[in-house]
Protein backbone atom coordinates (compact mmCIF):
# COMPACT_ATOMS: atom_id res chain seq x y z
CA UNK A 1 0.00 0.00 0.00
CA UNK A 2 3.03 2.29 0.26
CA UNK A 3 2.72 5.75 1.76
CA UNK A 4 -0.98 6.15 0.15
CA UNK A 5 -1.83 4.15 3.52
CA UNK A 6 -0.24 6.57 5.71
CA UNK A 7 -3.78 8.65 5.00
CA UNK A 8 -6.25 6.48 5.08
CA UNK A 9 -7.09 4.55 8.32
CA UNK A 10 -7.91 1.07 5.68
CA UNK A 11 -5.84 -0.97 7.75
CA UNK A 12 -3.85 -4.17 4.95
CA UNK A 13 -6.31 -6.68 5.83
CA UNK A 14 -9.37 -4.10 5.49
CA UNK A 15 -8.66 -4.02 2.31
CA UNK A 16 -8.51 -7.73 1.67
CA UNK A 17 -11.43 -7.99 2.87
CA UNK A 18 -12.86 -5.59 0.78
CA UNK A 19 -11.41 -6.72 -2.57
CA UNK A 20 -12.00 -10.37 -2.13
CA UNK A 21 -15.92 -9.73 -1.24
CA UNK A 22 -16.26 -7.84 -4.35
CA UNK A 23 -14.15 -10.62 -6.28
CA UNK A 24 -11.06 -8.68 -6.94
CA UNK A 25 -7.17 -9.79 -6.30
CA UNK A 26 -5.34 -5.79 -6.33
CA UNK A 27 -6.69 -2.41 -6.20
CA UNK A 28 -5.38 -1.85 -9.61
CA UNK A 29 -8.02 -4.22 -11.27
CA UNK A 30 -11.13 -1.91 -10.48
CA UNK A 31 -9.51 0.69 -13.08
CA UNK A 32 -9.68 -2.36 -15.90
CA UNK A 33 -12.51 -0.70 -17.32
CA UNK A 34 -10.05 2.39 -18.25
CA UNK A 35 -7.90 1.60 -21.17
CA UNK A 36 -4.43 0.97 -20.90
CA UNK A 37 -3.19 3.43 -23.13
CA UNK A 38 -5.11 6.09 -20.83
CA UNK A 39 -3.71 4.94 -17.65
CA UNK A 40 -0.90 6.69 -15.91
CA UNK A 41 2.31 5.13 -15.51
CA UNK A 42 5.16 6.00 -13.05
CA UNK A 43 4.12 8.28 -10.22
CA UNK A 44 2.58 11.76 -9.94
CA UNK A 45 4.68 14.89 -11.05
CA UNK A 46 5.22 16.47 -7.70
CA UNK A 47 8.06 17.71 -6.11
CA UNK A 48 9.80 15.45 -3.70
CA UNK A 49 7.87 15.34 -0.01
CA UNK A 50 8.94 17.83 2.63
CA UNK A 51 9.30 17.85 6.43
CA UNK A 52 6.58 19.87 8.09
CA UNK A 53 8.55 22.93 9.06
CA UNK A 54 10.55 23.29 5.42
CA UNK A 55 6.54 23.09 3.73
CA UNK A 56 5.52 25.63 6.35
CA UNK A 57 8.54 28.20 4.97
CA UNK A 58 7.84 27.46 1.72
CA UNK A 59 4.03 28.75 2.05
CA UNK A 60 4.94 31.28 3.85
CA UNK A 61 7.43 32.91 1.22
CA UNK A 62 4.63 31.73 -1.27
CA UNK A 63 2.24 34.10 0.70
CA UNK A 64 4.92 37.05 1.46
CA UNK A 65 3.85 39.50 -1.61
CA UNK A 66 0.44 39.51 -0.83
CA UNK A 67 0.64 39.31 3.17
CA UNK A 68 3.90 40.61 3.88
CA UNK A 69 5.48 37.94 6.26
CA UNK A 70 7.90 39.16 8.42
CA UNK A 71 11.21 37.49 7.18
CA UNK A 72 13.65 38.44 9.56
CA UNK A 73 16.49 36.22 11.04
CA UNK A 74 16.01 35.53 14.84
CA UNK A 75 18.97 35.76 17.30
CA UNK A 76 17.32 36.43 20.10
CA UNK A 77 16.24 34.57 23.48
CA UNK A 78 17.51 34.90 26.67
CA UNK A 79 14.09 33.31 28.10
CA UNK A 80 11.74 33.77 25.03
CA UNK A 81 12.58 30.57 22.14
CA UNK A 82 11.91 30.80 18.60
CA UNK A 83 11.41 27.05 18.11
CA UNK A 84 9.28 25.43 15.22
CA UNK A 85 5.64 24.25 16.69
CA UNK A 86 4.05 21.79 15.13
CA UNK A 87 0.44 22.30 13.43
CA UNK A 88 -0.65 19.52 15.55
CA UNK A 89 -0.79 21.05 18.85
CA UNK A 90 -2.63 24.57 17.76
CA UNK A 91 -5.02 22.30 16.21
CA UNK A 92 -5.97 20.65 19.36
CA UNK A 93 -5.53 23.21 21.85
CA UNK A 94 -8.27 25.14 19.74
CA UNK A 95 -11.00 23.02 20.40
CA UNK A 96 -13.50 25.17 22.65
CA UNK A 97 -13.56 22.12 25.39
CA UNK A 98 -10.15 23.28 25.85
CA UNK A 99 -9.65 26.61 25.39
CA UNK A 100 -12.38 28.14 27.09
CA UNK A 101 -11.84 26.18 30.49
CA UNK A 102 -11.09 28.31 33.33
CA UNK A 103 -9.49 26.33 36.24
CA UNK A 104 -13.22 23.37 36.99
CA UNK A 105 -14.51 24.23 39.99
CA UNK A 106 -15.54 20.67 40.48
CA UNK A 107 -12.76 19.52 39.10
CA UNK A 108 -13.62 15.67 38.90
CA UNK A 109 -16.38 16.41 36.77
CA UNK A 110 -13.71 17.16 33.92
CA UNK A 111 -11.69 13.98 33.79
CA UNK A 112 -10.20 14.97 30.48
CA UNK A 113 -8.59 18.08 31.99
CA UNK A 114 -7.38 16.42 35.05
CA UNK A 115 -5.81 13.14 32.52
CA UNK A 116 -4.39 16.15 30.47
CA UNK A 117 -2.81 17.31 33.29
CA UNK A 118 -1.68 14.25 34.68
CA UNK A 119 0.08 13.03 31.58
CA UNK A 120 1.63 16.60 31.86
CA UNK A 121 3.05 16.00 34.71
CA UNK A 122 4.42 12.43 33.93
CA UNK A 123 6.72 14.01 31.00
CA UNK A 124 7.80 16.79 33.21
CA UNK A 125 8.93 14.46 35.39
CA UNK A 126 10.33 12.74 32.63
CA UNK A 127 12.37 16.13 31.21
CA UNK A 128 13.47 17.26 34.60
CA UNK A 129 14.52 13.54 36.10
CA UNK A 130 12.36 13.83 39.21
CA UNK A 131 9.52 12.67 41.20
CA UNK A 132 6.89 14.68 41.30
CA UNK A 133 5.82 17.64 39.25
CA UNK A 134 2.85 20.08 40.15
CA UNK A 135 -0.15 21.02 37.78
CA UNK A 136 1.96 24.18 36.30
CA UNK A 137 2.30 27.48 37.37
CA UNK A 138 2.24 31.13 36.07
CA UNK A 139 5.68 31.32 34.22
CA UNK A 140 9.72 30.83 34.85
CA UNK A 141 10.36 33.29 37.02
CA UNK A 142 7.48 32.96 39.44
CA UNK A 143 8.26 28.77 39.77
CA UNK A 144 11.93 29.61 40.89
CA UNK A 145 10.40 32.37 43.13
CA UNK A 146 7.92 29.66 44.43
CA UNK A 147 11.04 27.15 44.48
CA UNK A 148 12.85 29.19 46.86
CA UNK A 149 9.54 29.96 49.16
CA UNK A 150 9.51 26.42 49.32
CA UNK A 151 12.99 26.02 50.81
CA UNK A 152 12.82 28.04 53.56
CA UNK A 153 9.46 25.86 54.55
CA UNK A 154 11.83 22.69 54.06
CA UNK A 155 15.14 23.64 55.84
CA UNK A 156 13.86 26.75 58.10
CA UNK A 157 16.89 28.43 56.77
CA UNK A 158 16.97 32.28 56.39
CA UNK A 159 20.03 32.57 53.89
CA UNK A 160 19.60 32.03 49.63
CA UNK A 161 22.51 31.67 47.64
CA UNK A 162 21.17 33.46 44.20
CA UNK A 163 23.82 32.81 40.88
CA UNK A 164 24.27 36.06 39.20
CA UNK A 165 24.46 33.77 36.46
CA UNK A 166 20.54 33.32 36.81
CA UNK A 167 18.16 34.94 34.17
CA UNK A 168 18.14 38.78 35.90
CA UNK A 169 14.54 38.77 35.58
CA UNK A 170 14.28 35.70 37.31
CA UNK A 171 16.49 37.48 40.18
CA UNK A 172 14.17 40.19 40.36
CA UNK A 173 10.87 38.21 40.92
CA UNK A 174 12.70 36.33 43.55
CA UNK A 175 13.92 38.98 44.90
CA UNK A 176 10.08 40.27 45.25
CA UNK A 177 8.73 37.30 45.88
CA UNK A 178 10.36 36.73 49.13
CA UNK A 179 9.61 37.71 52.60
CA UNK A 180 12.52 39.76 53.87
CA UNK A 181 12.27 38.82 57.70
CA UNK A 182 11.92 35.40 56.49
CA UNK A 183 14.92 35.18 53.59
CA UNK A 184 17.89 36.65 52.40
CA UNK A 185 19.30 36.69 48.92
CA UNK A 186 23.25 36.36 49.51
CA UNK A 187 24.27 36.67 44.79
CA UNK A 188 27.14 34.43 44.04
CA UNK A 189 28.93 36.07 41.00
CA UNK A 190 29.78 34.35 37.90
CA UNK A 191 33.39 33.35 36.56
CA UNK A 192 34.32 36.17 34.20
CA UNK A 193 36.36 33.43 31.98
CA UNK A 194 34.24 30.11 32.50
CA UNK A 195 30.75 32.21 32.23
CA UNK A 196 29.74 29.89 35.14
CA UNK A 197 28.85 30.01 38.43
CA UNK A 198 32.30 30.58 40.60
CA UNK A 199 32.13 27.44 42.80
CA UNK A 200 35.02 28.89 44.86
CA UNK A 201 33.15 32.24 45.74
CA UNK A 202 30.21 29.52 46.71
CA UNK A 203 32.21 27.33 48.63
CA UNK A 204 33.20 30.40 50.73
CA UNK A 205 29.40 31.70 51.25
CA UNK A 206 28.11 28.28 52.21
CA UNK A 207 27.33 27.69 55.70
CA UNK A 208 25.33 26.21 58.14
CA UNK A 209 22.33 29.16 57.66
CA UNK A 210 22.31 28.54 53.92
CA UNK A 211 18.16 27.39 52.87
CA UNK A 212 19.41 26.82 49.30
CA UNK A 213 21.40 27.58 46.55
CA UNK A 214 20.17 28.75 43.43
CA UNK A 215 21.72 28.00 40.16
CA UNK A 216 20.26 28.04 36.88
CA UNK A 217 21.69 25.55 33.41
CA UNK A 218 21.92 26.08 30.96
CA UNK A 219 22.68 29.75 32.47
CA UNK A 220 21.61 33.25 30.75
CA UNK A 221 24.85 33.51 28.97
CA UNK A 222 23.79 29.96 27.87
CA UNK A 223 26.37 28.33 29.92
CA UNK A 224 25.96 24.37 30.87
CA UNK A 225 26.62 24.66 35.15
CA UNK A 226 27.80 21.64 36.63
CA UNK A 227 25.45 20.94 38.97
CA UNK A 228 26.96 17.56 40.30
CA UNK A 229 29.61 19.04 42.00
CA UNK A 230 27.88 21.96 43.31
CA UNK A 231 24.66 19.49 44.49
CA UNK A 232 27.27 17.60 46.67
CA UNK A 233 28.59 20.93 48.50
CA UNK A 234 25.19 22.16 49.25
CA UNK A 235 23.62 18.81 50.61
CA UNK A 236 27.11 18.46 52.90
CA UNK A 237 25.94 21.66 54.22
CA UNK A 238 22.68 20.72 54.68
CA UNK A 239 20.93 22.99 52.30
CA UNK A 240 18.99 22.58 48.75
CA UNK A 241 20.13 22.53 45.27
CA UNK A 242 17.54 24.36 43.23
CA UNK A 243 17.74 24.19 39.47
CA UNK A 244 16.19 26.72 37.35
CA UNK A 245 16.40 26.58 33.60
CA UNK A 246 14.79 28.88 30.88
CA UNK A 247 15.58 26.64 28.20
CA UNK A 248 13.66 23.26 29.03
CA UNK A 249 14.74 22.15 25.30
CA UNK A 250 17.93 21.83 26.51
CA UNK A 251 17.16 18.70 28.49
CA UNK A 252 16.54 16.94 24.81
CA UNK A 253 20.37 16.25 24.97
CA UNK A 254 21.83 17.44 28.76
CA UNK A 255 21.55 15.28 31.96
CA UNK A 256 18.31 15.97 33.91
CA UNK A 257 18.83 18.41 36.76
CA UNK A 258 17.01 15.32 38.92
CA UNK A 259 20.04 12.98 38.17
CA UNK A 260 23.04 15.85 39.25
CA UNK A 261 21.08 15.94 42.65
CA UNK A 262 18.89 18.84 42.43
CA UNK A 263 15.76 18.95 45.13
CA UNK A 264 13.74 21.02 43.09
CA UNK A 265 13.76 22.49 39.56
CA UNK A 266 11.95 25.09 38.56
CA UNK A 267 11.98 27.18 35.42
CA UNK A 268 10.20 28.01 32.11
CA UNK A 269 8.33 25.94 29.77
CA UNK A 270 7.68 28.13 26.67
CA UNK A 271 9.47 26.29 24.29
CA UNK A 272 8.17 23.38 24.49
CA UNK A 273 5.56 24.30 22.00
CA UNK A 274 3.87 27.42 23.19
CA UNK A 275 5.08 30.92 20.82
CA UNK A 276 6.79 33.90 21.56
CA UNK A 277 3.56 35.70 22.02
CA UNK A 278 4.81 39.16 22.98
CA UNK A 279 5.97 37.64 26.53
CA UNK A 280 3.18 35.41 27.40
CA UNK A 281 1.45 33.27 28.41
CA UNK A 282 3.69 31.32 29.41
CA UNK A 283 4.24 27.90 31.04
CA UNK A 284 6.00 27.57 34.60
CA UNK A 285 7.38 24.02 35.51
CA UNK A 286 8.00 23.13 39.09
CA UNK A 287 9.17 19.14 40.16
CA UNK A 288 11.18 17.86 43.24
CA UNK A 289 11.12 15.39 44.65
CA UNK A 290 8.22 13.24 46.17
CA UNK A 291 9.49 13.24 50.29
CA UNK A 292 8.97 17.18 49.91
CA UNK A 293 5.27 17.09 47.89
CA UNK A 294 3.82 18.71 51.03
CA UNK A 295 5.81 21.97 50.61
CA UNK A 296 5.26 22.27 47.07
CA UNK A 297 3.28 25.04 46.29
CA UNK A 298 0.07 24.80 43.00
CA UNK A 299 -2.12 21.73 42.88
CA UNK A 300 -1.49 17.70 41.75
CA UNK A 301 -3.32 15.51 39.65
CA UNK A 302 -3.34 11.82 41.22
CA UNK A 303 -4.60 8.50 39.68
CA UNK A 304 -7.02 6.41 41.23
CA UNK A 305 -9.84 3.96 40.81
CA UNK A 306 -13.32 4.92 40.93
CA UNK A 307 -16.45 2.32 42.83
CA UNK A 308 -16.16 0.26 40.00
CA UNK A 309 -12.95 0.00 39.75
CA UNK A 310 -11.94 2.11 36.55
CA UNK A 311 -9.98 4.52 36.49
CA UNK A 312 -10.28 7.86 36.41
CA UNK A 313 -8.52 10.91 38.20
CA UNK A 314 -8.94 13.65 41.09
CA UNK A 315 -7.14 16.86 42.66
CA UNK A 316 -4.58 15.77 44.98
CA UNK A 317 -3.31 16.90 48.43
CA UNK A 318 -5.52 20.38 47.67
CA UNK A 319 -6.04 20.54 51.17
CA UNK A 320 -2.96 22.92 51.26
CA UNK A 321 -4.43 25.25 48.56
CA UNK A 322 -5.61 28.46 49.29
CA UNK A 323 -9.67 27.68 49.33
CA UNK A 324 -8.90 25.38 52.01
CA UNK A 325 -6.05 27.05 53.85
CA UNK A 326 -6.23 30.03 53.08
CA UNK A 327 -3.55 32.61 54.23
CA UNK A 328 -1.80 29.25 55.73
CA UNK A 329 -1.96 28.24 51.98
CA UNK A 330 1.53 26.29 50.45
CA UNK A 331 1.02 29.45 48.08
CA UNK A 332 -1.31 32.27 47.04
CA UNK A 333 -0.08 32.92 43.85
CA UNK A 334 0.02 29.61 41.90
CA UNK A 335 -1.95 30.00 39.33
CA UNK A 336 -2.35 27.01 36.88
CA UNK A 337 -1.71 27.43 33.47
CA UNK A 338 -4.08 24.46 32.00
CA UNK A 339 -4.02 25.42 28.01
CA UNK A 340 -0.09 25.84 28.40
CA UNK A 341 0.37 22.94 29.92
CA UNK A 342 -1.87 20.95 27.29
CA UNK A 343 0.19 22.51 24.68
CA UNK A 344 3.23 21.44 26.33
CA UNK A 345 2.23 18.20 27.14
CA UNK A 346 0.95 17.65 22.70
CA UNK A 347 4.20 18.54 21.76
CA UNK A 348 6.13 16.34 23.89
CA UNK A 349 3.71 13.65 23.17
CA UNK A 350 4.06 14.01 19.18
CA UNK A 351 7.80 14.84 19.97
CA UNK A 352 8.99 11.96 21.47
CA UNK A 353 12.31 10.89 23.21
CA UNK A 354 13.99 11.12 19.85
CA UNK A 355 12.34 13.78 18.24
CA UNK A 356 12.90 15.78 21.74
CA UNK A 357 16.70 14.74 21.24
CA UNK A 358 16.91 15.81 17.32
CA UNK A 359 15.67 19.28 17.93
CA UNK A 360 17.84 19.74 20.98
CA UNK A 361 20.94 18.27 18.36
CA UNK A 362 19.78 20.43 16.08
CA UNK A 363 19.60 23.84 18.26
CA UNK A 364 23.33 22.48 19.81
CA UNK A 365 24.94 21.95 16.24
CA UNK A 366 23.59 24.97 14.61
CA UNK A 367 24.49 26.99 17.40
CA UNK A 368 28.29 25.12 16.93
CA UNK A 369 28.44 26.55 13.66
CA UNK A 370 27.40 30.17 14.13
CA UNK A 371 29.95 30.29 17.12
CA UNK A 372 32.53 28.59 14.61
CA UNK A 373 31.37 31.18 12.12
CA UNK A 374 31.64 34.02 14.95
CA UNK A 375 35.07 33.20 15.74
CA UNK A 376 36.24 34.15 12.37
CA UNK A 377 34.71 37.66 12.08
CA UNK A 378 37.33 40.39 13.06
CA UNK A 379 36.86 42.36 16.10
CA UNK A 380 34.48 39.42 17.43
CA UNK A 381 35.01 37.01 20.06
CA UNK A 382 33.21 34.17 22.22
CA UNK A 383 33.20 35.94 25.90
CA UNK A 384 33.56 32.57 27.72
CA UNK A 385 35.28 29.20 27.20
CA UNK A 386 32.46 26.72 29.31
CA UNK A 387 30.42 24.69 26.70
CA UNK A 388 26.69 25.99 25.72
CA UNK A 389 23.49 24.97 24.51
CA UNK A 390 21.75 27.41 21.89
CA UNK A 391 22.63 30.55 23.43
CA UNK A 392 26.00 31.86 23.77
CA UNK A 393 28.04 35.65 24.73
CA UNK A 394 30.07 37.19 22.25
CA UNK A 395 32.66 40.58 22.67
CA UNK A 396 32.63 43.07 19.94
CA UNK A 397 34.55 46.03 19.42
CA UNK A 398 31.77 48.53 18.78
CA UNK A 399 28.86 50.02 20.68
CA UNK A 400 26.43 46.70 20.88
CA UNK A 401 23.21 49.00 19.90
CA UNK A 402 25.31 50.49 16.80
CA UNK A 403 25.69 46.98 15.90
CA UNK A 404 22.27 45.63 16.29
CA UNK A 405 21.16 48.08 14.06
CA UNK A 406 22.96 47.93 11.28
CA UNK A 407 22.35 44.06 11.49
CA UNK A 408 18.54 45.33 11.19
CA UNK A 409 18.63 46.56 8.55
CA UNK A 410 19.38 43.47 6.88
CA UNK A 411 16.43 42.20 8.61
CA UNK A 412 17.96 40.23 11.01
CA UNK A 413 17.92 40.07 15.00
CA UNK A 414 21.44 40.16 15.74
CA UNK A 415 21.61 39.29 19.51
CA UNK A 416 20.85 41.07 22.64
CA UNK A 417 23.22 43.55 24.18
CA UNK A 418 23.87 42.61 28.13
CA UNK A 419 24.60 45.86 29.17
CA UNK A 420 21.30 46.69 30.93
CA UNK A 421 21.86 43.78 33.20
CA UNK A 422 25.52 43.04 33.84
CA UNK A 423 26.95 46.83 33.11
CA UNK A 424 30.79 45.30 32.95
CA UNK A 425 29.15 43.24 30.07
CA UNK A 426 29.09 46.26 28.12
CA UNK A 427 30.66 44.86 24.64
CA UNK A 428 28.80 41.90 24.70
CA UNK A 429 25.94 40.14 22.81
CA UNK A 430 23.62 37.50 23.98
CA UNK A 431 23.17 34.97 21.05
CA UNK A 432 20.62 32.46 20.31
CA UNK A 433 20.42 29.86 17.87
CA UNK A 434 17.91 27.44 17.23
CA UNK A 435 16.20 25.14 14.99
CA UNK A 436 14.51 27.78 13.32
CA UNK A 437 17.69 29.44 12.03
CA UNK A 438 18.97 28.21 8.97
CA UNK A 439 22.52 27.75 8.27
CA UNK A 440 22.62 30.49 5.55
CA UNK A 441 20.81 32.75 7.70
CA UNK A 442 23.72 32.34 10.06
CA UNK A 443 26.37 33.54 7.32
CA UNK A 444 24.56 36.60 6.42
CA UNK A 445 24.79 37.30 10.20
CA UNK A 446 28.39 36.47 10.37
CA UNK A 447 28.72 38.36 7.32
CA UNK A 448 26.68 41.13 8.65
CA UNK A 449 28.76 41.33 11.82
CA UNK A 450 32.14 41.61 10.12
CA UNK A 451 30.66 44.83 7.89
CA UNK A 452 29.14 46.84 11.15
CA UNK A 453 32.55 46.14 12.68
CA UNK A 454 34.76 47.27 10.02
CA UNK B 1 -18.05 10.95 71.06
CA UNK B 2 -16.37 10.85 74.33
CA UNK B 3 -15.18 13.62 76.34
CA UNK B 4 -12.36 11.96 78.21
CA UNK B 5 -12.90 13.70 82.05
CA UNK B 6 -9.49 14.06 83.61
CA UNK B 7 -7.96 15.75 80.60
CA UNK B 8 -7.83 19.48 79.82
CA UNK B 9 -9.03 20.89 76.81
CA UNK B 10 -8.46 24.12 74.81
CA UNK B 11 -11.18 25.89 72.08
CA UNK B 12 -9.16 25.12 69.44
CA UNK B 13 -9.82 21.68 70.74
CA UNK B 14 -6.74 19.95 71.98
CA UNK B 15 -6.47 17.53 74.61
CA UNK B 16 -3.89 17.95 77.49
CA UNK B 17 -2.84 15.48 79.90
CA UNK B 18 -0.46 16.48 82.98
CA UNK B 19 2.15 14.23 83.83
CA UNK B 20 4.68 15.91 86.07
CA UNK B 21 6.59 18.64 84.78
CA UNK B 22 5.76 17.43 80.82
CA UNK B 23 2.05 17.37 79.20
CA UNK B 24 0.99 14.69 76.50
CA UNK B 25 -1.18 16.69 73.99
CA UNK B 26 -3.34 15.68 70.99
CA UNK B 27 -6.78 16.67 69.25
CA UNK B 28 -10.08 15.56 70.83
CA UNK B 29 -12.79 13.15 69.46
CA UNK B 30 -14.75 15.79 68.14
CA UNK B 31 -12.32 17.31 65.84
CA UNK B 32 -11.59 14.07 64.80
CA UNK B 33 -14.83 13.42 63.74
CA UNK B 34 -14.88 16.94 62.46
CA UNK B 35 -11.65 16.25 60.22
CA UNK B 36 -12.52 13.21 58.94
CA UNK B 37 -10.18 10.45 57.90
CA UNK B 38 -6.52 11.99 59.00
CA UNK B 39 -4.16 11.07 56.40
CA UNK B 40 -0.66 13.31 57.63
CA UNK B 41 0.63 14.85 60.69
CA UNK B 42 3.34 17.31 60.63
CA UNK B 43 4.93 16.91 64.04
CA UNK B 44 7.66 19.44 65.40
CA UNK B 45 10.96 18.58 65.97
CA UNK B 46 12.41 17.06 69.38
CA UNK B 47 13.95 20.12 71.37
CA UNK B 48 12.13 22.73 69.67
CA UNK B 49 10.75 25.79 71.74
CA UNK B 50 7.38 27.25 71.89
CA UNK B 51 5.37 29.50 73.07
CA UNK B 52 1.56 28.98 74.07
CA UNK B 53 -1.01 29.71 71.20
CA UNK B 54 2.34 28.77 68.90
CA UNK B 55 1.13 26.21 65.98
CA UNK B 56 3.25 23.10 66.62
CA UNK B 57 2.15 21.04 63.75
CA UNK B 58 -0.49 20.60 61.46
CA UNK B 59 -2.76 17.46 61.05
CA UNK B 60 -3.79 16.70 57.74
CA UNK B 61 -7.36 14.99 56.84
CA UNK B 62 -8.95 14.37 53.21
CA UNK B 63 -11.27 17.11 54.03
CA UNK B 64 -8.99 20.22 55.14
CA UNK B 65 -5.55 20.61 56.99
CA UNK B 66 -5.50 22.32 60.49
CA UNK B 67 -3.06 23.52 62.94
CA UNK B 68 -2.14 21.86 66.36
CA UNK B 69 -1.38 24.75 69.02
CA UNK B 70 0.17 24.81 71.59
CA UNK B 71 -1.40 25.17 75.12
CA UNK B 72 1.69 25.92 76.88
CA UNK B 73 5.00 27.48 77.10
CA UNK B 74 7.73 24.62 76.81
CA UNK B 75 10.12 22.34 74.89
CA UNK B 76 9.46 19.78 72.55
CA UNK B 77 10.68 16.17 74.27
CA UNK B 78 8.97 13.58 72.35
CA UNK B 79 6.76 12.89 69.29
CA UNK B 80 4.67 10.04 68.08
CA UNK B 81 6.60 8.68 65.75
CA UNK B 82 3.75 5.81 65.32
CA UNK B 83 1.45 8.93 63.54
CA UNK B 84 3.81 8.97 60.29
CA UNK B 85 2.99 5.63 59.14
CA UNK B 86 -0.34 5.11 61.06
CA UNK B 87 -1.96 8.74 61.27
CA UNK B 88 -5.58 7.16 61.34
CA UNK B 89 -4.54 6.24 64.91
CA UNK B 90 -5.78 9.71 65.61
CA UNK B 91 -9.37 8.80 64.27
CA UNK B 92 -9.30 5.69 65.99
CA UNK B 93 -7.86 6.06 69.06
CA UNK B 94 -7.58 10.05 69.89
CA UNK B 95 -6.99 10.16 73.53
CA UNK B 96 -4.18 7.05 73.49
CA UNK B 97 -2.68 5.62 70.30
CA UNK B 98 -3.41 8.92 68.87
CA UNK B 99 -1.24 11.71 70.80
CA UNK B 100 0.90 14.06 69.42
CA UNK B 101 2.98 15.67 71.41
CA UNK B 102 4.88 15.50 74.75
CA UNK B 103 6.03 19.09 75.87
CA UNK B 104 8.42 20.24 79.23
CA UNK B 105 6.04 22.71 80.80
CA UNK B 106 7.43 26.06 81.80
CA UNK B 107 4.87 27.74 83.51
CA UNK B 108 2.41 25.36 85.02
CA UNK B 109 0.35 28.49 85.75
CA UNK B 110 -0.39 28.48 82.03
CA UNK B 111 -2.88 25.18 82.32
CA UNK B 112 -5.22 27.32 84.98
CA UNK B 113 -7.15 28.78 82.01
CA UNK B 114 -7.43 25.49 80.25
CA UNK B 115 -11.37 23.37 80.05
CA UNK B 116 -12.65 20.91 82.11
CA UNK B 117 -14.58 18.22 79.87
CA UNK B 118 -17.72 19.09 81.23
CA UNK B 119 -16.68 22.92 80.25
CA UNK B 120 -15.44 21.83 76.80
CA UNK B 121 -18.28 19.67 75.57
CA UNK B 122 -20.66 22.81 76.61
CA UNK B 123 -18.52 25.12 74.46
CA UNK B 124 -18.97 22.96 71.47
CA UNK B 125 -22.26 24.00 68.93
CA UNK B 126 -25.28 22.27 69.99
CA UNK B 127 -25.43 19.33 67.60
Amino acid sequence: MGDFSRYIPHTEADCRDMLESIGVQKVEDLFKAIPEKYRMKGTLNLPEPLSEPDLLRRLQALQSPAVPGDGSSHFLGAGAYHHFIPSVVSSLISRSEFYTAYTPYQPEISQGTLQAIFEYQTLICQLTGMEVSNASMYDGASSLAEAVLMSQRMTKRKKVLLSQAVHPEYQTVIRTYIDPDQQEIVTIPYNKKEGRTDEEALSRLLSEEVGAVVLQSPNFFGVIEDLGPIGEKVHRAGGLLIAGFSEALAYGILAPPGVSGADIVAGEGQSLGIPVSFGGPYLGILTTQEKYVRNMPGRLVGETVDLDGKRGFVLTLATREQHIRREKATSNICTNEGLCALMATIYLSCLGKEGLREVALMNLSKAEYAKKAVSKVKGCSLAFSSPTFNEFVIKIEREPEEVLKVLAKDKILGGLSLARFYPELNRHLLVTVTEMVMKKEIDCWADALERALK
Amino acid sequence: MEFREGLLYTESHEWVKEEGDTVTIGISDYAQCQMKDVVYVEMPEIGAEFKKGDSIGVVESVKTVADIYSPVSGKVVETNLALKDHPQFINEDPFGKGWIVKIAVRDKGELKGMLSAKDYRKSLPEE
